[in-house]
């Protein structure tokens, strides 16, 4: 059996090649080639069935890829059997083996390949996952979140090149999955290992990775950090399942210096970048954090509401939805055209806030706003699991701008 | 025995909880009562008249006396010793041989045979919907001397040409493999049905090679199954005649030809009362220290 490689090698990346999995006639992952530089955490995102967990699989060579290669550095490790990889996986459910103590479940990987004297080694793994103390138990007399820490530990023990992890957090409550991103975060900068996380949950994505890859439908949306990601999604389906966004479609009327000005059902927006030539179809968005809900006298031209001279997009519309959570107060705009526009307030006190019934224009910085690539696939709208970044909001604002 | 003692368990409740009316409180015992009225008609007075029978004296002539005659004991084990022993490597071989065959069976009824899992099932348990009589009858006639399976064996000289099978004691052993291969693969298969199959994921996936990850997974948490059937297939086949009577020779007699003709041909009912029960203990003493040797987590 190859003795796990990290020594002889140094890092290496682990590259994935044009690689397609197709069960029967369903294509779950289509074609999918990227790169996780060693030693990054890096997280594969989308809704269930998007292909994330497939993808994971063939890095750990529990499916076999119907074409394309998985690379360590530029080792070709597609036809190596899991156990001949330097690649441990934590599960799901953490298949933790029932039969056997904690102790024996962390020094299993070891074990298997032929090591002696692992009370030690063990010994500080479970410190490090802060079991110390709980190594003659059973996995069945642990809570969940014990649990996850044994599958991490279990895998980690073997120093693998390539940590995987499928929706380790998945089956622990709230407030233990946001202690133990934080723990995992810790644990990976420890180790140093390369990470490579699949989850549906963006927040947990977004506070664990250095870079996230968003996928659907078998293909990778866009890959970026998460800073990256949320401020300049590419597509429509990236802009909604990362946060919310308010899109807006329309035609390009012509380019001014670095801008493209776009007209929106009469309305004329400023988009940054080049979109095309005039008269081409063009798509962009703006975060409702991004954009500001300013009162307005409709008599008057949507250009006159008292604003700040930064704030050169502005769209008319009437509030048709008030909700304060606390934090922010978050409004529902109508356009003329019946779109509906979110804008989200932070409560820094001080301004009356708007009623509904309330003329307002929805005003904001041309530099906030994001061209969107025509998206091949369909939004995320009706996505079940696709969590909001902000607080919750009133379903009417569900699918922003569709 | 232990549901019995541990009835009343049901009903405790912590110290806190509100009582419970006294109707309900009955509900347990009124649920054992059945089961304990049919133990005690049909197994604890039979099981004592078994123990006085074995200690009496006299003839079917004069009639018999109780008269404590413990010598008994030590006479049907000099006696018919040859016969306890080769009982328990009969019945010993006949369950390795259930193991063998019906593991591997029970493994791919469980784990690959996808939709065709319930058909494997029903098949396994088919042999049940004939009489045993029928089942064993039906072997005499596949095992005999111008049956197909002798011709064949001894036409690639596995047989001698002058060989048989039927009346030896291999006979009687695949026979009572065949009897009591169901006992051996259903709790083979229920506990190997109920294991994680991601469990073979994870072992494969920490560097166990498929034969390592079946003998530190598989094989462990199959082991509730294996004792199961085990004791279901050896226990049975250790007390049984009806294989040496129809497969086996009069000189390769088990206990339980033995019992069997001294309670109804020789009406020797002492003698045999007391093989009765030496065979009970002997077998329950077994069966403690094997379940004690390999089971012990699980089953105690």
């Amino acid at each position: 059996m190859p003795e796990r490689a990290r020594g002889e090698h140094g890092p290496r990346d682990l590259r994935l090649v044009g690689l397609r999995k197709a069960f029967g006639s369903a294509v779950a992952v289509d074609d999918l080639s990227l790169t996780v530089p060693a030693g990054s955490f890096f997280a594969l995102l989308g809704p269930s069935g998007c292909g994330k967990t497939t993808t994971l699989r063939m890095v750990a060579g529990l499916e076999t890829p119907t074409a394309g290669q998985v690379l360590l550095g530029d080792e070709d490790i597609t036809a190596r059997r899991p156990y001949e990889r330097p690649v441990n996986t934590v599960f799901q459910s953490y298949a933790l083996f029932p039969h056997l103590s904690v102790e024996e479940n962390v020094a299993f990987g070891l074990r298997r390949r032929g090591r002696k004297n692992v009370q030690g080694v063990v010994a500080e793994m479970l410190a490090m996952v802060e079991l110390a103390g709980f190594g003659r138990r059973r996995p069945g007399q642990l809570s969940g979140g014990q649990q996850q820490r044994v599958a991490v530990a279990r895998a980690l023990i073997n120093e693998p090149e390539v940590l995987l992890l499928d929706e380790p957090l998945g089956a622990l409550d709230l407030k233990l999955r946001r202690q133990m991103q934080l723990e995992l975060k810790r644990i990976q900068t420890e180790v140093g290992s390369t990470f490579v996380h699949v989850t549906h949950d963006q927040e947990e994505a977004m506070t664990m990775a250095d870079t996230i890859a968003v996928m659907n439908s078998g293909l990778v949306e866009q890959l970026g950090s998460p800073r990256e990601l949320y401020e300049r999604p590419a597509t429509r389906y990236v802009a909604n399942f990362l946060g919310q966004s308010n899109c807006l479609d329309g035609s390009v009327v012509g380019i001014q210096g670095d801008e493209t000005l776009v007209e929106v059902h009469g309305v004329r927006l400023l988009v940054p970048g080049r979109l095309g030539s005039p008269g081409a179809a063009a798509s962009f968005g703006v975060r409702p954090e991004k954009a500001l809900a300013l009162p307005w006298d409709p008599a008057l031209p949507a250009d006159a509401a008292g604003r700040d001279a930064a704030l050169r997009n502005a769209v008319p519309g009437t509030v048709t939805d008030v909700s304060f959570t606390g934090l922010s107060t978050q409004y529902v705009v109508r356009t003329a055209w019946g779109q509906e526009l979110g804008v989200f307030t932070q409560n820094a006190g001080g301004e009356a806030p708007l009623q509904r019934g309330d003329a307002v224009v929805v005003a904001w910085r041309p530099e906030h706003t994001f061209p969107l690539a025509p998206s091949t696939t369909a939004p995320p709208g009706g996505e079940p699991d696709a969590p909001a970044l902000g607080p919750a909001v009133p379903p009417t604002m569900a699918p922003l701008g569709s | 025995m232990t549901a019995v003692l541990s009835a009343p368990v049901l009903t405790t409740e912590p110290a806190d909880e509100p009582p419970i009316p006294p109707a309900r409180r009955r509900v347990p015992y009124l649920l054992l009562l059945p089961g304990l009225l049919w133990l005690a008609v049909f197994f604890v007075v039979p099981l004592l008249t078994l123990v006085s029978t074995s200690l009496q004296t006299g003839s079917l002539e004069e009639g018999y006396a109780l008269t404590f005659n413990w010598s008994i004991y030590g006479h049907v084990w000099t006696t018919y010793g040859s016969q306890l022993l080769r009982s328990l490597v009969y019945a010993g071989s006949a369950t390795v041989l259930a193991l063998v065959i019906g593991y591997p069976l029970a493994y791919a009824i469980a784990l690959k045979a996808g939709r065709w899992r319930n058909l494997m099932l029903i098949l396994v348990v088919a042999p049940f919907f004939t009489s045993f009589l029928l089942r064993t009858l039906a072997w005499k006639i596949v095992l005999a001397d111008d049956g197909w399976v002798v011709g064949a064996l001894q036409s690639v000289g596995l047989l001698s040409d002058t060989g048989r099978l039927l009346a030896t004691p291999a006979a009687v052993v695949l026979g009572l493999t065949y009897n009591f291969l169901p006992f051996m693969v259903l709790p083979l298969y229920a506990s190997l049905e109920k294991m994680d199959p991601l469990l073979l994921e994870a072992a494969g996936d920490l560097h166990a090679t498929p034969m390592t990850a079946f003998r530190t997974v598989t094989w462990p948490l199959s082991l509730p199954g294996v004792v199961a059937g085990t004791l279901l297939t050896f226990i049975p086949a250790a007390g049984d005649f009806v294989n040496v009577q129809f497969l086996g020779t009069p000189n390769s007699q088990m206990i339980g030809n033995v019992i069997e003709s001294r309670f109804l041909t020789v009406l020797d009912y002492p003698a045999a009362a007391a093989l009765s029960i030496t065979v009970m203990v002997g077998v329950m003493l077994l069966v403690l220290a094997y379940v004690r040797r390999v089971g012990a987590r699980e089953l105690l």
